[in-house]
């Protein structure tokens, strides 16, 4: 069950943080110097302070800001936020921050001559986007994005802090009621690297499959 | 904003930054130990050696450190043997054991960035040492070495990076480091910003010093890429 809960979390953040990290991306390679100077804020303060003191920041004031955001719409009364979300939050913007200079650095490894041949071609922003920005940063984000996913992985046991009752948690609660903590620290230990093996054979095909158009030297 | 308690709170937080540079700089000493050594195995040439150590990395690298810390603080002391042998005395203090904990984690990540490095090194190189009549451990110590640990210091940057942020860990084995001071403050003040702003000022400027640390022994370590400019 625990086990359920620390994948839940892990590709909920995962995913979110993909999603944070593609805006932030593409804010730090905009042309506009507040959306650059913000995203650089961004990602240096979350790289540079602990995991545990965001989990901490959202767990302790993650309802006061959702209560006072709801408050300047209009709406009255207290809003508390799930142990999940915050846990899902909390992961998400810390993977995003990883996120943010691996696909930067992706988009950027493009050669910029694909793009004008495409323009050349008549083919229109998006479709540009579509067709050759996005297949080809997948391409070069990939292994990146792999090392994001198995931080991101250990992270989530961070958020036990919070009493979501993901594997960490789940193994606590259990060393403290046997009196047996090796046994099960020991267990949610393997249960991690099975999950970490499992998805480092994922991303390899996933690599193989994102470079099935490329020529073998 | 309460300014107020921002800067009050200073002067508690800083007393927990000795604890939290005592983990750094410990960890990172013995971990480089550790490093050092697991590369050469891993590099022995010794199948049996070879695979544990890679099975040492391959543990430590796939859990999450918070694992390891709870691993070694409650799990080692189920056993008898562990609490009836000279040991004890240290692994009883959740001190030695985030230390414990640190040092094998750091040294799990450091030794697969040095043994990159060692491979590194051009072939060319200790063909041509060799040649010189340098013995194998001389030309180890004279050629392979020096320019291995240059080629590392990059991605060791990242790890002490790493491990400055993972000593806030040691706060859920009762260490009262920066972290663990930020959150009993907290949980007194309810000033949840005021203090995560102030403790995550401390931590970033740590982080700053230390990759300014790294980029200083970048420097000092090539001097031919001065020369020229």
């Amino acid at each position: 069950m625990g086990t359920a809960m620390t994948v839940a979390v892990a590709v909920s953040a995962f995913a979110f943080g993909i999603v944070v990290g593609s805006l932030g991306a593409s804010a730090k390679l905009s042309h506009s110097l507040a959306l650059n100077v913000l995203a650089d804020f961004y990602t240096t303060i979350v790289r540079g302070i602990p995991e545990l003191l965001v989990i901490y920041l959202l767990f302790f004031g993650g309802s006061g800001v959702a209560t006072s955001i709801a408050a300047a719409f209009g709406y009255d009364g207290r809003i508390d936020l799930d142990a999940f979300t915050i846990g899902v939050l909390a992961v998400g913007l810390i993977s995003g921050a990883y996120s943010t200079e691996v696909i930067r650095g992706a988009v950027q490894s493009v050669p910029f001559g694909q793009i004008e041949a495409a323009r050349a071609c008549g083919m229109s922003r998006w479709l540009i986007l579509r067709r050759v920005l996005v297949p080809q940063t997948l391409r070069f984000a990939l292994p990146g994005l792999g090392n994001v996913w198995q931080l991101t992985l250990k992270d989530t046991a961070l958020v036990s802090v919070t009493a979501l009752a993901e594997l960490m948690r789940v193994t606590h609660l259990a060393a403290g009621a046997t009196r047996q903590p090796f046994l099960f620290y020991g267990t949610a230990a393997v249960l991690y690297l099975v999950l970490t093996t499992i998805s480092t054979a994922l991303f390899n095909r996933a690599e193989i499959s994102a470079n099935r158009g490329v020529r073998r030297a | 904003m309460n300014w107020q308690l921002m800067w009050d709170s200073l002067p508690r937080m800083l007393g927990g930054l000795s604890l939290t540079l005592q983990l750094i700089l410990g960890s990172l000493a013995l971990g480089a130990l550790v490093a050092f050594a697991v590369a050469l195995l891993r590099l022995s040439g010794n199948r049996v050696v070879e695979t544990l150590a890679a099975a040492y990395v391959f543990v430590f690298r796939g859990t999450p450190l918070l694992v390891q810390i709870f691993l070694v603080y409650y799990g080692l002391g189920q056993f008898e043997f562990i609490r009836d042998s000279f040991l004890w005395p240290f692994l009883r203090e959740p001190y030695w054991c985030a230390i414990l904990a640190l040092t094998l984690n750091t040294g799990a990540y450091t030794s697969e960035v040095l043994r990159g490095a060692i491979l590194s090194v051009p072939q060319g190189q200790v063909e041509a040492a060799r040649a010189c009549g340098m013995s194998r451990a001389l030309a180890f110590r004279r050629i392979v070495l020096p320019v291995a640990i240059r080629q590392m210091l990059p991605a060791y940057g990242n790890e002490v990076i790493l491990m400055v942020k993972a000593t806030s860990l040691a706060s859920t084995i009762t260490l009262m480091e920066v972290t663990g001071i930020a959150r009993r403050m907290i949980a007194q003040t309810f000033a949840v910003f005021e203090l995560f702003i102030v403790a995550g000022a401390i931590y970033l400027v740590l982080n700053f010093i230390a990759t300014r640390l790294i980029k200083f022994a970048e420097w000092r370590l090539t001097p031919y890429l001065r020369a020229r400019a």
